[in-house]
Order: C-alpha cells, then structure tokens, then sequence
C-alpha cells in the first residue's frame, strides 16, 4: 500500500502537516510534531531512492488519470536523489531548528515558520518529482513564495527588503518559465515531460521552440542565481534567519539546477541545447565569471553570512560549469558538486547559526578569538570549510576532480587552470575566518560562553560526517551522479 | 604481525595515539611517556616490514576505491621503507628531545603540540606507503594541514604571516600545480598507480612529458625548489622540535621523496633519459642548490642559516632523480637518510643553544663550545656529515650523486655538486670553529649545557650519522631494489 | 499585413509585457513595482487564454450543432497561474506593509539610503 504510493506520500505528508502546525496547542508541540514529518518524508524519500535503485523508474499517475491527460509523478535515479538531498537536509536543519529559532523568531510567529518552512520543502519536492511542466512551475511558486515569507521573518529590518526583492526577481524567473511552458505547449498541445520531449523531435527547429528553451534558460537561471543574475542571493542568505538560510543555501538553488537539468537534457535533448541553441557558449564564460567575481567578493566580506552567500555564487559556477560541457564527465561533476556542496553549504550555514546563538553576531570582527570560545564550532566550520576549498578526503575534492578531468577531457586546459586559481580564492575566505578564530585574541570585555546545546551539535556534525565519509565512499555519490549523467546524455525521458 | 597488518599499523597507530595523547594532557608526564611509548612502538612496526621488502616482497593493502580504476592504496616498496624507517626512527628522538626543549623553554599548549605532531607523523608514514599517486596526494595534503597549528604554535603576528605563506605557498602549488599534474596522467595512462618502469611511456609525447614532470616538480612545493622554497624559512618560527622533525625530516623528505616517487615509479627513469624531460629540472635543481647555499651565507639567525640549508640539500635529492640513472637514484634516496640525520642533529643543537644560552645569533655564539661542548661537538660532526666529509655518512650519498652526474655526463651537475660542498664549509665550519676556538663568553659559569633530554637525541643522531657511514649496507641493499 | 493584424492578440500580450517589465524595473515605488509585476504576469495569462482559441470553437460544452471546441486546458491553468500571481502579490502587498512600518517608507532610494545611512 505505502510503496505503490510512495510518490504522492511524498508530497501530502509535508503539505497537509503545515497548516496542522498552525492549529496544534500548546505551541511546543508544534516542534516535535514537525520533527517527525520531517524525518518521516526522509524515510519516504529513502524508500523510494531504493525502489528506484531496485525497479528502475517509478511513474505514478495522479488520481489515476494517466499520462499524458493526468499529471504523472515520476521518479528516476536523477530526482530519487536529489528529493533525498532535499528530505535529508530538510530533517536535519529541523532538527537543529529549536534553539535557533527561539532565538531568531517571535515565539507568537513560530508555529507559522514551521507551517511555511514545510511548505517550502512540499514545494522543493514537488518540483523534482513531478513529471508534468506546468506543475513544476506550480510547486516551484509554493516553495518560491513560502521563501519569501521565511526570509521575511529575520531580525534585521533588511531581511524585508531582502525579501521583497527576492519576490520581484524570483516572480520574474517564475514567469518567465512560464512563458516557456506556454510555448511549448503551444507547438506541442502536452504538458507531460515525456511527451513533450518525444514531440519536440519534430518541432524543435521553429522559432517558437528556440524562443520557448530561451524564456526557460534564463527563468531558471535566475532562480538558481547564476551570475549575473545573482544579485537576489545574497541579501536573502544573509538577512534570513540562520536556519532559513542553511535550508534554502542547501536545496532552494539545487532543486532550480535539478530543473535546469530535466529540461535542458530530457525534454530538448543535448543534441538541440548544446547542437543547435549552443547554450554552452553562454553557461561557460557565465559560469567562469561567476566563480571569479563571486569569490573575490566573498574575500572582502565583513559578515560570515554574506562572504558563504558569495561563496555560493561561485560554487553554483562550479556546478554550471561542469553542466556546460555537456560531456558525461562534465555532467557526473555538476550533478556530484550539487549534492557535495548542499552538504557543505548547510553545514557551514549550520555553524554559523551555533555561532551567533552564542555570540549574537556574524561580523568577522566579532569573532576575533573564537577558536577558544567556541572550540567546537569553530573546528566544525573549518572542517566544512575545507571541504569547500576541496582539500583531498572531502567532498569537494571529488567534485573538483571530475571537474578537472572533464576540462582536461574536453581539452579545455585554461579553463582547468582557472578552476584551480579560484580554488585558492576559496583557500583565502576560509582562511579569514580561521585567522580571526584562532589568531586574534578573545576581546576582554568578552562574556564567558558556551557552546551550542547538543541538539544543534548533533546535525551539524551529521552533515560534516557526511562531507568527509563521502569524500571516501564516493560509489554512492559519484556513482548515482555517472549514472544519471549517462543517462541524461542518453536522451531517454 | 603480518605484514598488511603492518602496513596499516605503522599508518594508525600515531593517529590513534594523537586523541589518547590529547586525553592524557593535564598529566605531563604520562602524556609524554604516552608519545615515547607510540613512536617506539611506530618505529618496531615499521621495523618488522623490513626484512620482507629487501627480500623483494611488496606488501600491499587496498582500502576503498575512490574514482574509477583509482583506489586508496598501500604498498611498502624499498623507497618507502627507507623513508618510513628514517621519519619513525627520527620521531622517538625527537620525542625525547620534545620534551626537554618544550618544558626547557616553557612553552605553552604542549598537548596540542604533540597532538598534532603525532597526526604529522602518521601523514608521513602514509606517504611512504603510498601504493599510489592519489594515496600520496591526500597524505601529502593532511601533513600540510596537520603541520600548520605546529608550525603557528605561537600564535603570534609573525607566526600568523609565517602560516600565511607556509599554507598558501604549500596548498597552491599542490592544488594548483600537483593535482593538475595528477589529473592529466589519470587522464592519459587512466591510473595512477606506482608501476616500476612508470605509466606514462608511449603513452605521451616528450613536450607533455616535459611540461608534466616540471609541473609534478613544482607542485611538490615541500621540495623547496626555488622559485617556492620561501616557506621553509618563514616556517622557523615554530617551536625547535618542529623545525627539526618536520622540516629537516617528515615534511621536506616527504616533498623530495615525491617527487623521487614520480621520476621512478610514474615516468620511470628510462623514459626521462630518452626523452631528455629531465634536463630543464636539473637545472632548476642546480640553481635552488647553489642559491641555497648562497643565501645561507648570508644569514646571521641559526635557524635561518640552516633553513636555507635545507633548501639546498633538498634539491640534492631532486637533481639525483632528474639525473635518471641508477646511481642517481641511489644517491638521491641515500640523501634523504643521510641528509635527515645530518640536519635533525644541527636543528637539535640549534634549539639545545637556545634552551641553554637564549642564543638565536651565530654571531653571538664565539665561544660557546666550552660551555656546551657536547652539543657543539654534535653540531661538528653534522656540519661534516652534511659537507660530504668521510667519515661521516653524508659523504656516501654525494659519491653516488657525482656518479650519477659522471654518468649522465651532466658536468654542469658535478661542478655544482662540487661547489655547493665547497658552499656547505662555508657556512658551516664558522659556527662549529668559532665556537671552540674563541674564549668563553664573559659572563659564563662553566658548563652550561641543555638539559639531559635535549642532549642526548642530538648526540644519538649524531653517532647516527657516524654509523652510517661505515655501516651503509642495509641502505644500500634497500636503495639498489628502488625500481625494480 | 495579416503578421501585423492576424497576430494581434501576441502584440497585445508583448505589449503588456514589455509595460509591465518596464514598471518593475523603473519604478522606485515598491507598490508601483508590484502593480508592473502584476501586469507583467497578466500579459502571459492574455498568452495562454488566446492560445487555447480555436477559430469558430465554442466553449467546450457537448451541444447540438458544434463540432468545434476551444482547447479548455490553457484556460484551466491559468485559473491556477491567476492564484499564484494573487498569492504573490497578496505577499508582495504584506512585505511592503512591513517594510513602511520599519522604515516609514516604501521608496526605494530612501529606504537604501537609511540602510546605508549613520
């Protein structure tokens, strides 16, 4: 019974757990309540990651009306994995949640960040699981617009602006896609990805389908905030509270590049994206511009918050630049970096959320001395940051190697080169935080702290366990992500 | 214990010592006969590999595969063995020698020191086993992390500038040079495993091979070759026992002994003499020797003097391995021994100087032999042993090195290999001759020697040196299998 | 000619677009911004709904005498796309309440220069 539903479970769980937050008296019920949806959609996402390794895809027909006429979820290797990134950080960030969001949030306005923050992982979800074009445009604008409302309730006042922009830029994206969708369907009169994608064969030289792939290109490029549309990304990561921020940090981009990828690859196939569109020519130097710029802006940043903002910047570069090859061995290191750097990414937003429970602040000059302050946080955070500098026996080096071999492969050598430059920039923005941790001395007039409680330590530490032991054990990341990148350059829906 | 047990051993047991050592803290003297205990009990592990490898046997572990074709893997073959030897062996010394210098000049979080120093340690002993070029690359990059809390255990403005150019100059030439190297020979033998013959032949044209190899070179930034040597120097400020273990002995050779690793086991030597690849290293190598030497003249600080040193000895090592012969590598992996016991005993002493007398100068220390002659007695035979002098061991692995100069008839290698001895009296004798030869200073109450700890590794590692030159056989015996 | 006229309504709905983008990206007015977003979005919905027109079709209801029927889907989702575009600017309009009440204005040049004021 589960198992042959699992696709839709999936969705409901999270879905109709978020308003229930809202109603559940007393309030401190709501956080438990949660806790369990959260680690229950894992378990769901674990299930089908297995069914799927077991069975091949999984295509579910909602209320049983079947594709192309109903809305199909369907789940493969690619999605399977990435909805369980999305559950896993999802379940672990809502774990470590309490403290800091009594710290951050109103206590009257806490069960309504708990009902939007499931929202937005329903959201998140649904996009990668759904089969059908214009419900990814729908679950994309649940998560988008529950974003907004989580980004909204950090402390600063520019937290609201942050939003507001987020709202106009990311509605734009939004629509945008939704352009595209319109255009497809109008040349193809389906919405089913499967569909479309066998369908588009016999279009996909007329203006409208060119003018169609242009709209979605640059709709999600915006939402995965690929330079230079970046510009929404880093006030939203730094003024949200810390918890949001490790979420979206985390899954919000990933699940945009998920998207880029399906339509890129399953539904207008490589050979039109990278043949005939030539969307290489744009995500490359895109890509290595992005990496550049973003993290020589992260080098000059003040506030932990907004230099790991622009760290990611770059780190979405990373990804995209290995999608612009648009060989295996390209896509194996975007796909692997997708996953690698969710991991490292939340696990540093994770830190920084402990840091400032303790020390009420993120600007660099407060933390002069952290290292004994708070010894164990400020290892976490080196430790994750290692990985982002892609020091061996992390995750990041396995996706800087693919990402090598693939330029290599290609015979792009100078871009090989700047790979490698821009990894020491990354060696330059960690390094700042280790030198005010561990070599300015604690100020005098600092109070006596403590670290964070051990609910916090705990999915911090999983996440970091989880970048180094991948680090090792690559056949579960690098593997699934060469198998699905064999299979998205196959073609097959 | 078998050897695979060994092998995996000799790797985890400073490691696994490095918590309990960390545990034992607050109680110093526990704590400190903890670390003797480990690197005695290291140094036994490593010792009972020994006689199966001269017998040729090449034990070997596979851990866990970590891309395609490219696992974690451990192989003791005779080079190794010869470092691993020489890094444990080194380690109880300086263990011993820690401990004296550490509580001789009150220095503080002790614990962290020996946490990381042990972590240092089993780095190193990895690197040696390596069984391939992924497996050396990642220990090569946990030596230089765990190295950098050691190496800014003062944690003052200086060491934070010393640690900026130590990790930027170590981490970019091995991310930006070493690891390029490494992927582009994935990407045209599709391994990188240590094959004696090496992988690359017929495999690549002479220009990649040229470019790889200089590339490979200078990502091994701990070689010190110049342009990237300034690490070395700017790493003095750390605590003596650093500067003696690890960058006389773990780190450098770790660098050399790379780079040894890639010219024997990546291109194989025969591929370097026909293509001639190596020549363009052999003249780096014989500037970084000459210029070493050179600036070292220049130094008045001890540490800085023997700094530069080292980064001229080291290229001893490369300019053997660039020459691409038997007797070259011979010579090369003989140095790495030879040059180890050589230099650890004048760091020894450098330090013992300055627990005993707060003496950094050369130019202050006229004299001192007579308040501390045992140590500057060491500091002599070193000086020799590192000149190239009989009867000290230093003069066995320069004999092979002109050899292989003579060979290669690569006469612009043995008028350097000439001059830098020449160089090496130079800047050496003074300080030993000095010291014995001019008066006490005025002031001085007689003898003033370091405490017993101190001076008895130097004097051990001196006597080493001694030994090895009359008793070179095992080494020899290790170093003529290197290859084959 | 008939590019010109018989493609009116995708003039119309470029139009709107175009007005609409320009009002976002012009205006610093926060509500101002909202109302540009808003047409922009309508200007896709003006898309959808004309594209599910069939010439001479009627509305999709089984009756005598009609053989030809508009495509019923394009309008179905935009009845979905409407409720999202009013979610967003129900979101839009909240954000900018919020907003007044933290900086007493919803310009946007004044709002930069109090962030970056004293």
């Amino acid at each position: 019974m589960i198992a042959a539903h699992l696709p839709i479970l999936q969705i409901i769980l999270p879905l109709l757990a978020a308003p229930i937050c809202v109603l559940i008296r007393p309030q401190k019920f709501v956080w438990p309540f949660v806790l369990i949806v959260s680690w229950a959609t894992l378990g769901l996402a674990a299930m089908m990651l297995n069914q799927v390794l077991l069975s091949g895809p999984i295509s579910y027909a909602l209320g049983g009306w079947e594709a192309p006429w109903g809305i199909e979820y369907r789940v493969d290797l690619l999605n399977a994995f990435v909805i369980l990134l999305v559950a896993l950080i999802g379940a672990v960030v809502l774990t470590y949640a309490p403290e800091s969001v009594k710290r951050e949030i109103d206590g009257d306005r806490q069960p309504y960040f708990y009902a939007a923050f499931l929202l937005c992982l329903t959201g998140l979800l649904g996009i990668c699981i759904t089969g059908d074009a214009f419900n990814v445009f729908v679950f994309l604008e649940i998560s988008s617009l529950s974003t907004y409302g989580l980004i909204s309730l950090g402390r600063d006042r520019r937290a609201l602006t942050a939003a507001y922009n987020y709202l106009i830029l990311g509605t734009i994206g939004a629509t945008f896609i939704l352009i595209g969708i319109g255009l497809m369907y109008m040349m193809t009169g389906t919405l089913n990805m499967a569909d479309l994608a066998s369908r588009l064969q016999g279009v996909n030289h007329t203006r409208t389908i060119q003018v169609a792939f242009a709209f979605l290109s640059v709709g999600l490029t915006l939402k995965l905030a690929l330079f230079p549309l970046h510009i929404w990304l880093p006030n939203a990561y730094t003024y949200a509270p810390s918890v949001v921020t490790a979420f979206i940090a985390a899954t919000a981009t990933k699940v945009s590049v998920y998207v880029f990828l399906r339509f890129v690859f399953t539904i207008f196939g490589a050979d039109f994206a990278f043949g005939t569109m030539h969307i290489d020519y744009l995500l490359l130097p895109l890509a290595l511009a992005g990496i550049f710029v973003a993290s020589a802006v992260a080098i000059y940043q003040s506030n932990l918050k907004r230099l790991l903002a622009y760290s990611s910047v770059a780190q979405i570069g990373y990804i995209m630049l290995g999608i612009s090859f648009g060989t295996i061995t390209g896509l194996t290191a975007g796909i692997v970096h997708l996953f690698n750097h969710a991991l490292m990414k939340g696990a540093l937003f994770l830190a920084v959320g402990s840091i400032f429970l303790r020390i009420n602040s993120v600007q660099l000059d407060d933390l002069s001395g952290l290292g004994k302050r708070l010894p164990v946080t400020s290892f976490a955070f080196v430790l994750a940051g290692l990985g982002l500098i892609g020091v061996p026996l992390t995750v990041g080096f396995i996706s800087k190697w693919y990402l090598l071999l693939a330029a290599i492969e290609a015979g792009w050598w100078p871009v090989a080169v700047l790979v490698l430059i821009s990894s020491l920039m990354a060696l330059v923005y960690i390094w700042r935080f280790v030198e005010t941790a561990y070599f300015r001395p604690v100020p005098d007039d600092a109070p006596p702290v403590s670290e964070a409680p051990l609910l916090m330590q705990i999915p911090m530490w999983l996440l970091i366990a989880l970048a180094i032991g991948l680090g090792v054990q690559t056949s579960l990341t690098a593997g699934i992500a060469q198998r699905a990148a064999l299979w998205l350059l196959a073609g097959a829906p | 214990m078998s050897p695979t047990t060994a092998i995996i051993a000799a790797c985890l047991l400073p490691l696994c010592g490095a918590p309990l050592i960390a545990l034992l803290g607050r109680r110093e003297n526990l704590r400190d006969a903890v670390t003797v205990l480990i690197a005695v009990a290291t140094f036994a592990t490593v010792c009972t590999l020994v006689p199966a490898v001269t017998a040729g046997a090449r034990p070997s572990v596979h851990l866990i595969e970590i891309f395609p074709n490219l696992a974690l893997v451990f192989q003791v073959e005779p080079l190794g063995m010869l470092f691993a030897l020489v890094a444990s062996g080194l380690w109880i010394a300086t263990s011993i020698y820690a401990f004296g210098y550490m509580r001789g000049h009150h220095e503080e979080n002790q614990t962290r020191f020996f946490f990381f120093f042990a972590v240092a340690i089993s780095a190193a002993l990895g690197a040696a086993f390596s069984g391939n070029m992924l497996t050396l690359f990642f220990c090569y990059e946990v030596l230089t992390l765990s190295t950098y809390p050691l190496v800014t255990h003062h944690r003052s403005e200086e060491a934070k500038a010393a640690g900026r150019i130590y990790m930027g100059i170590l981490l970019s030439t091995s991310i930006g040079f070493l690891l390029l190297a490494m992927i582009a020979t994935y990407h045209i033998a599709g391994t990188l495993a240590f094959v004696p013959g090496g992988i690359l032949t017929g495999r690549a044209s002479e220009w990649i091979i040229g470019v790889l190899l200089l590339l490979y070179a200078f990502g091994t930034g701990k070689a010190a070759l110049m342009p990237f040597h300034r690490w070395l120097p700017s790493a003095m400020v750390a605590p003596t026992p650093v500067s003696a273990l690890l960058h006389a002995v773990a780190v450098v050779k770790t660098g050399v002994f790379t780079i040894v690793k890639i010219v024997v086991y990546i291109f194989g030597i025969d591929l370097l003499a026909e293509t001639g690849a190596g020549t363009y290293l052999t003249y780096v190598a014989c500037i970084t020797i000459l210029g070493g030497s050179l600036i070292a003249m220049t130094k008045d600080n001890l540490k800085a003097r023997l700094a530069y040193s080292t980064i001229s000895q080291l290229s001893y090592i490369v300019l053997g391995a660039a020459l691409a012969n038997n007797w070259g590598i011979i010579g090369a992996s003989m140095h790495i021994a030879m040059h180890a016991f050589g230099k650890i005993t004048l760091f020894f002493c450098a330090g013992a100087i300055m627990v005993a007398l707060h003496k950094t100068e050369i130019s202050d220390m006229k004299g001192i032999g007579r308040q501390m002659p045992f140590t500057m007695g060491a500091f002599l035979i070193a000086s020799l042993s590192i000149i190239g002098l009989p009867p000290l061991g230093g003069a066995w692995s320069k004999w092979y090195l002109v050899l292989a100069g003579l060979e290669a008839e690569h006469y612009i290698a043995v008028g350097t290999l000439l001059l830098s001895s020449l160089l090496n009296i130079a800047y050496l004798m003074p300080v030993a001759v000095n010291a014995f030869f001019y008066p006490a200073p005025e002031g001085s109450h007689g003898r003033q020697e370091a405490p017993l700890a101190c001076v008895l590794p130097l004097l051990f590692t001196a006597l080493g040196s001694l030994i090895l030159f009359f008793y070179p056989g095992p080494l020899l015996d290790l170093c003529r299998q290197i290859g084959r | 000619m008939s590019q010109i006229l018989g493609l009116y309504n995708y003039w119309i709905v470029i139009l709107l677009m175009m007005a609409g983008f320009y009002n976002v990206i012009a205006r610093g007015n926060l509500i101002k911004k909202l109302i540009g977003l808003n047409i922009f979005q309508t200007s896709v919905f003006l898309l959808y709904i004309s594209m599910g027109k069939v010439e001479g079709g009627t509305a999709p209801i089984v009756a005598e005498g009609m053989a030809t029927y508009s495509n019923p889907l394009p309008h179905v989702l935009i009845l979905t796309a409407i409720v999202v575009g009013i979610a967003t600017t129900s979101v839009g309009l909240s954000l900018v309440i919020r907003i007044r009440e933290a900086y007493d204005t919803i310009e946007e040049d004044e709002i930069q220069q109090l962030d970056e004021g004293p």
